[in-house]
């Protein structure tokens, strides 16, 4: 990643999906992380309405940037983003009132995800409304990936289901903790560090090929 | 006058402040037009959802009325003014602000019963539910949890365990929560083991409504047909 060198369209978009992901790499957005991510379904509700707020307000946040002046800039992003998280709040009431039941005070928390803020502050203000909205869309979709990960964990684990679909026979006694909150923890460790383990090992592969190539060329 | 040059040497542009009217003007410009649009946003997305949230809300209910009285072939809604229960509500009086009961009928006009709502703090929020009510054999018809925040997989057991909910059914009220019920009186509820707290809650809501409606609804019901 050389800071010299624009990044091109792909990149904007990939970025928020793997490499800087918001969740496995940047630990943003802990909190419905850990707290909603008890079942699929809420999963989905809470990545849709995120990403419908992260896009509407990296878009909207884009496109006034040039007449923000920059004392008022948070107080500006904030003011966006709370629209849209009510926005969010009254569509997702209207067309999904189980998952808005779940979801309780985490749709309105949807405010304080510092995703959002952000990448309003990082990208949004300093880009263009068409390259804002990818990047948007790329931490959108990197984030509900990452939480639909640990929903799936955590439902099929505790409650025996996924997406509420009976997986196992009547014998199989759920692990209730896994959908408790300190499943949550116990869940979000474990990916963190198996992935971890395996940049570790990446890294460590790269640097034994490297040191090889060296040496084959020192004595050639 | 221009204030200090906020760029840190290196970094990105800064978003550029506007060079016309004074930095005050700008700001109160920028937030009042934010304001403005997010206020029109809100507005839209309010008006345009409204109908949906109110249809969802009204078929939750009538899904919990038809389930706690045992799928009534109609029911009216009767209004709670002081110690009697009215049809309509007294003129000047918001009908929405007045707590209300459902009183279900069969196919052959017969009266069912009651479907009474109450609600009282449990162990993490306000349990919020409503029951079928038979004044006339004081019996408790079904109970159904319309909104719990208790711990998943515990405290939410009033909701989902059906075996708890079935114990409300048929239940002579007022309702006694015991730890092993021997099945033969009618009065006492099997609470869920490891939720306690929750499961007496329910008891404590039904017990403390009828408390308070009981006589109401029993006046109201001697002049209908069985």
């Amino acid at each position: 990643m050389s800071p010299a060198k624009p990044s091109t369209a792909t990149q904007d978009l990939m970025r928020g999906v793997w490499r800087e992901n918001p969740t496995l790499v940047q630990l943003l957005g802990m909190c419905p992380t850990l707290a909603v991510t008890n079942s699929v379904a809420n999963c989905l509700g809470m990545g849709t309405a995120t990403m419908f707020v992260l896009v509407g307000s990296s878009f909207l946040v884009s496109l006034v940037r040039k007449m923000v002046p920059t004392e008022v800039r948070i107080t500006t992003y904030i003011l966006i983003i709370a629209t849209f998280v009510t926005v969010a709040d009254l569509a997702l009431a209207a067309t999904a009132p189980g998952v808005h039941k779940a979801l309780g005070a985490f749709v309105a928390l949807i405010v304080v995800n510092c995703i959002i803020l952000g990448r309003a502050e990082a990208f949004a203000s300093k880009n263009t409304v068409w390259r804002s909205v990818l990047d948007a869309v790329g931490n959108g979709l990197g984030f509900t990936w990452m939480m639909l990960i640990m929903g799936s964990v955590r439902e099929i684990l505790g409650s025996g289901t996924w997406l509420g679909i009976r997986l196992f026979g009547e014998n199989f006694e759920p692990w209730v903790i896994m959908i408790l909150p300190p499943g949550g923890f116990l869940t979000l460790g474990a990916i963190l560090l198996i992935v971890g383990a395996w940049k570790h090992y990446q890294t460590e592969r790269g640097r034994a090929r490297d040191l090889a190539v060296a040496m084959a060329g020192k004595a050639a | 006058m221009t204030g200090p040059a906020d760029g840190h040497a290196g970094s990105t542009p800064a978003p550029a402040t506007p060079t016309t009217g004074s930095p005050a003007v700008a700001l109160i410009r920028t937030l009042g037009g934010l304001g403005v649009i997010a206020g029109l946003l809100i507005v839209v997305a309010y008006t345009a959802t409204l109908p949906r949230i109110q249809a969802n809300k009204a078929r939750v209910l009538a899904a919990a009325i038809d389930e706690v009285l045992g799928a009534p072939a109609r029911y009216d809604t009767l209004y709670v003014v002081g110690d009697s229960l009215v049809r309509v509500a007294p003129a000047g009086v918001d009908p929405a602000a007045l707590e209300t009961v459902y009183l279900g009928y069969r196919a052959d006009s017969s009266v069912i019963g009651f479907a009474v709502t109450g609600a009282d703090p449990g162990f993490s929020d306000v349990v919020r539910l409503i029951f079928g009510y038979d004044p006339r054999e004081s019996r408790v018809l079904a109970m159904k949890v319309l909104e719990q925040k208790e711990t998943p997989g515990l405290g939410d057991k009033i909701e989902k365990d059906t075996t708890f909910v079935a114990e409300f059914r048929n239940a002579v009220a007022p309702l006694k929560g015991v730890k092993q019920a021997d099945g033969t009186d009618s009065t006492e509820i099997d609470m869920i083991t490891g939720v306690t707290i929750s499961s007496r809650t329910v008891i404590r809501v039904i017990n403390q409504t009828l408390q308070r409606l009981g006589p109401a609804l029993a006046a109201t019901l001697p002049e209908m047909p069985r």
